[in-house]
C-alpha cells in the first residue's frame, strides 16, 4: 500500500472577486521510504501542494475537492485536532528560509521540547534528552549550549540544521521540505541536502523535496514530478526526466540549468513567463511558451499518456506515440 | 546602466489616485466620514451667517434666559438647542466654538506637519549625526507626549502672564503649543519613507543628472510620501480637536467669553449634574461625531493607502 | 547589559538636567522670591541687600548651580501656599495617584490583551467585530467626556459608586495611605481608574490587533502549526510573546499620556493625588510646588521609560545580544 496519496487534488484561491485554480487534478502516490521531488518555476503551485498536504494553505487558499490519503487515513477529512496530531509526528515540514521559521522569541530548546512534549507524554528531562540527541544528529558541535541560545545567535546553515532536527523529532513518515536550500550559501546548500539525503536513508522516511532547482533533485530524488500552472505535466524517476525529458516545458527547464551552456554563452531561458493565476490560457497553459504548440494545444487540455517509464500530458508526445503505434500496426500487417 | 523611461518618472501616477478614489466611494462609511467633516467645515465657515444670534452684541448674554432646556423640551423656540448658564443661546456658541476647534486642529497640525515633514526630510535625506541627533529629539519629545507638555507650557505661561493677558493670547498659543509638540510623527515616518524612497532607481537616476539634493527632496521624495502624510495629517487633526479641548477643560485653554468646545463642555459639567444635561451633552456630542468623523477617514486612508505608518 | 543600563543612565540624566532648567527658570522668573520674604515697608537699599545675600544677582549658572545642589539634597523650596516644603506636600500625595494609575494599567492588561488578541484570532467573530467597533468609537471619545458621563450615570443616576474624593484610607508601615483596603476606598477607586483605563484601553486593543495580525502571518507561526502544537500554545506561547515586543515600547510612550490623563481624571474626581495638586498649584501660581512637580513627575517619567527599556531587553533576546556585544 502507498504511504501517502493524493488524487484529484483540486485547491482554490478564494478572492472577493472569483475563484482561483491554484492546482488542478493532482495525483501522485509515495511510498515508504521514497524520496520524490516536485519541480517547477515559481508560480508553478509546488508550495501549495506540498503545504495542502497537511491542509497549512495560507489564507484565501483551501482544499476544493479530492483526497489526500495517508496509510488509512484522509486528511482532507480531518478535524483541527486530529490534523495537529498528523503534523510534526506523522508528516513534518522543513521551509523555506531558515531564517524566518525560527520564532526569535524563545530558545531553540524550548521550540525542540514543546514539539515533543505536545505528541507524546514524557517528563521534560527526556525531551531536553531526545532534542540534544537530534542536535548530534544533525552535526551541530556543542548541542547543550546551543540548546539555551536564541535563533538569531546561530548562523542561517545551523538553523536549518536545527530545523532539521526539529523535524525529526519524532521519527515521522515523510518529510515535505519545501526549498530547504534556497535562502543558504551555495556552499553551504550541499551540506544540508547531503545531511538531508543521509537522514532520510538512514532512517527508512520518506521525502517530498519542492525545489526549482533540477540539479539539487537529481542529487537527492528517486522520482521526479514537473509542475506547470498549478497541473503535474510530467512525472518519472528522476534520471529518465533528467536523460530524456519528454514535456517541452521539462526540456525546457533542463536546458535553463547553467551546467548545459558552454562558458560564455548565454543561458537558454524558456521564453516568457509564468502565467498567473488570474490569466491562466486555454488549453495546455504551456502554450504561449512552447515552441512546438499546435492549434490543438490551444484548445485542448491534453491528458496523462504513459511514455515509457515516465507519464506526460503533452499532444506532440501524444502524436508521437499514436504515430509509433499506426507504423508498429502497419508493420505487424 | 540603463534607465527605462518607467524608473525616471514618480512611481504615483494619477492611474492609483483615481484608483483609490473609486475605492472610496464605494465605502458609504468613508463617503459619510467625509460628509460630516465637510459639514463641519462648512458651519464653521459660515458661522457668522448661521447663528441666529450675534454673539458680540452685549444683550447676547441674558441671564434672564439662562438654563432654558432645547426646544423640543421647553417649547421655546428662540432657542432652538436651548441655553446655557449665562443665557447664551447654545446653537451659537457651539456653531462658534466648532469653529474656533476647528481652526486651532487645522492650523496645528500644519504647523506640526511643516515642522515634522522638514526635519524628516532633512534627516532621513543627510543621514549620519544629524539624522541620529534629530532622532533622539524626537525620541524624547515623543516620550512625554504632547498633553504633558502643552499642559505644563500652559501652566507656566497662565501664571507667567496672569490670566488677563492669556486670554487674550490664548487662540495663538493653543496653536503654537499643540503644533510644536506633536511634529516627531510626522519626522518618523517622512524619515522613514525617505530612507526607503532612496534607494529607488528614479532618485538615483535624478542624482546622476546632477539635479541638487534640494530638488530632489522636494520634487522627487515628497510626492512619494504623501500618501502616508496624509493619513496621519487626517488623525492629526482629530487628536489636535481632542487636546485643544481637554486643554480649555482644564482652563488652561479657551476662556468661557470665548469658547471652544472643550470649554463649553467644561462649563456645562456642573450643570450636567444639577439636571441641565444639554450644556453639558449637546457640545459634547458635537465633538464626539467630528473626531469620531476624522478617525474614521483616517482609518479608511490607512487601509487603502496602505503606507508603513509609525505606530508609536 | 551593563553598557546598556549605563547608556540609558546617561540620557535619564541628560533628560532630568533639561527638566531641572526648566523648573529652574520658573521658579527664578515666577514672581519676585523678595516680594514674597520682605514686608511692604521695606526700602529699596533693605531690598538689595537681601537679594545680594540670597544670591539672587549672581548670574543663571550660579543660581542654577545652587538650586541643583539643594534639590539633589532633596530641598525643592517651599510652597507658597501650603507653607511647608514642597516635597513634602508633593509626596503626600503621590500614594494616590500612583494607585490610581496602577489599577487603571492592570484594568487596561487584563481586558485589552484579551479583547485584542480575540479579535485578532477571530476577525470575523461578532464580539471581535463589537469590541473593533466599541474601540473604534472609543478612540474617538476624549477621557472627559467619558469620565462625565461616568459620573452622570453611575453615581448621580444610579449610584452605583462615589465620584469624588478617595475615601476611607488606611496608613501602611506609616508612609503610605493606602485606600486598596477599605471597602470604601475601593469604591472610590473604581469609577476614576475606569474612566483613566476606558481612555487608553482603545489605543492598546487596536494596537494588540494588528500587532497580532501580522504576527500570525509570519513563517514562524506556520512552521508551528507544522510541527502540530495545539492551538493556545501557537496563540498565546509564539504568537503573544511577538506581539507584546512592540507593544511595550508604546505602552512606555504612553506613560506620558497616562500622566496627563491622570490630571484630567483628578480633576473630574477631585482625587487627591498629584494631578489635582498641580491644578491647584497653577490657579494658586504656587511657583515652588509647579516646579516642584515638574521634577518629581520628571524623575518617575524618566524612571518608567528606563524600566520599560529594561523589560523590553528581557523579552527581546535579540536587544540583550547586542549590548553583549558593544
Amino acid at each position: 500500500m502507498n504511504l501517502l496519496s493524493v488524487t484529484n487534488l483540486h485547491v482554490n484561491f478564494h478572492t472577493k472577486a472569483q475563484e482561483l485554480a491554484a492546482l488542478i487534478d493532482v495525483s501522485f502516490t509515495l511510498n515508504r521510504g521514497e524520496r520524490i521531488a516536485i519541480v517547477g518555476e515559481s508560480g508553478a503551485g509546488k508550495s501549495v501542494l506540498g503545504f495542502s498536504i497537511v491542509n497549512l494553505i495560507g489564507k484565501p487558499g483551501y482544499i476544493h475537492s479530492g483526497s489526500i490519503r495517508l496509510e488509512n487515513d484522509e486528511l482532507t477529512k480531518m478535524n483541527l485536532r486530529q490534523l495537529q496530531e498528523v503534523r510534526g509526528k506523522r508528516i513534518a515540514m522543513i521551509f523555506q528560509d531558515p531564517m524566518m521559521t525560527l520564532n526569535p522569541v524563545i530558545t531553540i530548546g524550548a521550540q525542540l521540547v514543546e514539539t515533543i512534549r505536545s505528541h507524546t507524554k514524557i517528563s521534560y528531562k527526556d525531551a531536553r534528552n531526545i532534542a540534544i540527541e537530534k542536535l548530534n544528529h544533525v552535526q551541530i558541535a556543542s548541542p547543550e549550549r546551543r540548546f539555551d541560545q536564541y535563533p538569531h545567535e546561530l548562523s542561517g546553515g545551523m538553523r536549518q540544521r536545527v530545523i532539521i532536527a526539529a523535524v525529526l523529532l519524532l521519527n515521522p513518515d515523510i518529510i515535505i521540505a519545501d526549498e530547504p536550500t534556497t535562502a543558504l550559501d551555495v556552499t553551504i546548500q550541499a551540506e544540508i541536502l547531503q545531511l538531508l539525503l543521509a537522514i532520510c536513508r538512514d532512517n527508512g522516511v520518506a521525502l517530498v523535496l519542492i525545489s526549482h532547482d533540477l540539479g539539487v533533485v537529481s542529487k537527492v530524488a528517486e522520482r521526479t514530478l514537473v509542475m506547470y500552472a498549478g497541473r503535474i505535466v510530467e512525472e518519472g524517476p528522476t534520471l529518465e526526466i533528467i536523460n530524456d525529458p519528454q514535456h517541452p516545458y521539462t526540456q525546457g527547464l533542463l536546458n535553463a540549468l547553467p551546467q548545459m551552456t558552454l562558458p560564455g554563452q548565454r543561458l537558454n531561458q524558456i521564453q516568457g513567463s509564468m502565467p498567473s493565476l488570474i490569466e491562466r490560457p486555454s488549453g495546455c497553459a504551456f502554450h504561449p511558451r512552447c515552441p512546438y504548440a499546435k492549434e490543438k494545444c490551444k484548445k485542448e487540455q491534453p491528458s496523462f499518456i504513459h511514455s515509457g517509464v515516465s507519464s506526460v500530458a503533452c499532444f506532440l508526445v501524444e502524436d508521437m506515440i499514436n504515430e509509433f503505434a499506426n507504423q508498429d500496426q502497419e508493420v505487424s500487417k | 546602466m540603463k534607465y527605462n523611461k518607467k524608473d525616471l518618472t514618480h512611481p504615483i501616477s494619477g492611474d492609483r489616485w483615481n484608483h483609490i478614489w473609486s475605492g472610496f466611494i464605494g465605502d458609504k462609511l468613508a463617503v459619510l466620514a467625509l460628509l460630516i467633516f465637510l459639514f463641519y467645515c462648512a458651519i464653521s465657515l459660515l458661522a457668522p451667517l448661521l447663528a441666529p444670534f450675534d454673539i458680540d452684541d452685549p444683550a447676547f448674554m441674558d441671564l434672564m434666559n439662562s438654563e432654558i432646556a432645547p426646544s423640543w423640551i421647553s417649547h421655546d423656540y428662540r432657542f432652538l438647542l436651548g441655553t446655557d448658564a449665562q443665557g447664551r443661546d447654545l446653537l451659537s456658541v457651539i456653531l462658534y466654538g466648532t469653529r474656533l476647534s476647528l481652526t486651532i486642529g487645522i492650523c496645528a497640525v500644519l504647523i506640526q506637519a511643516t515642522l515634522g515633514i522638514c526635519i524628516g526630510l532633512i534627516a532621513g535625506y543627510l543621514g549620519g549625526r544629524i539624522d541620529n541627533f534629530l532622532m533622539r529629539c524626537a525620541d524624547i519629545q515623543l516620550s512625554f507626549s504632547n498633553m504633558m507638555v502643552a499642559i505644563v507650557f500652559l501652566a507656566i505661561f497662565q501664571s507667567l502672564f496672569g490670566i488677563a493677558m492669556y486670554q487674550q493670547l490664548a487662540m495663538v498659543i493653543l496653536i503654537l503649543v499643540i503644533g510644536l509638540t506633536e511634529w516627531p510623527l510626522f519626522a518618523r515616518t517622512v524619515r522613514a519613507s525617505v530612507l526607503a524612497e532612496k534607494q529607488q532607481e528614479y532618485v538615483d537616476a535624478a542624482r546622476v543628472m546632477g539635479i541638487s539634493s534640494k530638488r530632489i527632496m522636494f520634487r522627487h521624495i515628497l510626492p512619494n510620501t504623501l500618501s502616508p502624510i496624509l493619513v496621519i495629517f487626517t488623525v492629526q487633526i482629530a487628536n489636535a480637536i481632542v487636546a485643544e479641548a481637554a486643554l480649555s477643560f482644564l482652563g488652561l485653554g479657551m476662556p468661557s467669553t470665548e469658547p471652544s468646545l472643550g470649554s463649553l463642555i467644561a462649563e456645562g459639567m456642573a450643570y450636567m449634574f444639577a439636571g441641565s444635561w444639554w450644556i453639558c451633552v449637546i457640545p459634547s456630542v458635537t465633538l464626539i461625531i467630528l473626531i469620531l468623523a476624522m478617525n474614521l477617514l483616517g482609518d479608511w486612508l490607512r487601509d487603502h493607502l496602505n503606507p508603513k505608518v509609525y505606530k508609536d | 547589559m551593563l553598557i546598556f543600563l549605563l547608556r540609558r543612565l546617561i540620557q535619564a540624566c541628560f533628560v532630568m538636567i533639561i527638566i531641572s532648567v526648566i523648573s529652574f527658570a520658573i521658579q527664578g522668573n515666577l514672581g519676585d522670591p523678595i516680594q514674597q520674604m520682605v514686608s511692604v515697608t521695606a526700602s529699596q537699599d533693605e531690598r538689595n541687600q537681601l537679594r545680594e545675600s540670597l544670591g539672587l544677582n549672581d548670574n543663571f549658572i550660579n543660581q542654577y548651580w545652587r538650586f541643583a545642589k539643594k534639590a539633589v539634597q532633596g530641598d525643592l523650596g517651599t510652597s507658597f501656599y501650603y507653607k511647608k516644603p514642597v516635597l513634602e506636600v508633593i509626596f503626600q500625595k503621590v500614594p494616590a495617584t500612583l494607585e490610581l494609575a496602577f489599577c487603571a494599567i492592570l484594568l487596561i492588561i487584563f481586558v485589552a490583551t484579551p479583547c485584542g488578541v480575540l479579535a485578532a484570532i477571530k476577525p470575523k467573530n461578532p464580539i471581535s467585530r463589537l469590541i473593533m467597533i466599541v474601540s473604534s468609537i472609543g478612540l474617538s471619545v476624549p477621557i472627559f467626556i467619558v469620565a462625565i458621563f461616568m459620573v452622570y450615570f453611575f453615581s448621580i443616576e444610579w449610584n452605583v459608586a462615589p465620584s469624588f474624593g478617595r475615601g476611607e484610607t488606611t496608613e501602611i508601615l506609616g508612609l503610605w495611605e493606602s485606600g486598596l483596603f477599605t471597602k470604601d476606598g475601593l469604591s472610590h477607586l473604581l469609577l476614576p481608574s475606569l474612566s483613566l483605563a476606558i481612555a487608553l484601553m482603545p489605543i492598546f486593543i487596536r494596537l494588540i490587533r494588528a500587532e497580532m495580525m501580522e504576527v500570525l502571518q509570519s513563517e514562524y507561526i506556520r512552521f508551528a502549526w507544522s510541527k502540530g502544537l495545539s492551538t493556545p500554545r501557537i496563540y498565546f506561547i509564539h504568537a503573544l510573546k511577538n506581539t507584546m515586543l512592540p507593544i511595550i515600547t508604546v505602552g512606555g510612550i504612553q506613560a506620558g499620556t497616562l500622566v496627563a490623563y491622570t490630571i484630567l481624571t483628578e480633576t473630574i474626581f477631585q482625587w487627591p493625588g498629584m494631578g489635582f495638586l498641580f491644578m491647584d498649584a497653577v490657579s494658586r501660581v504656587d511657583t515652588p510646588l509647579i516646579s516642584a512637580y515638574l521634577i518629581v513627575v520628571g524623575g518617575m517619567f524618566v524612571m518608567t521609560n528606563t524600566l520599560v527599556d529594561l523589560v523590553y531587553g528581557l523579552v527581546n533576546p535579540t536587544v540583550r545580544l547586542a549590548s553583549h556585544g558593544i
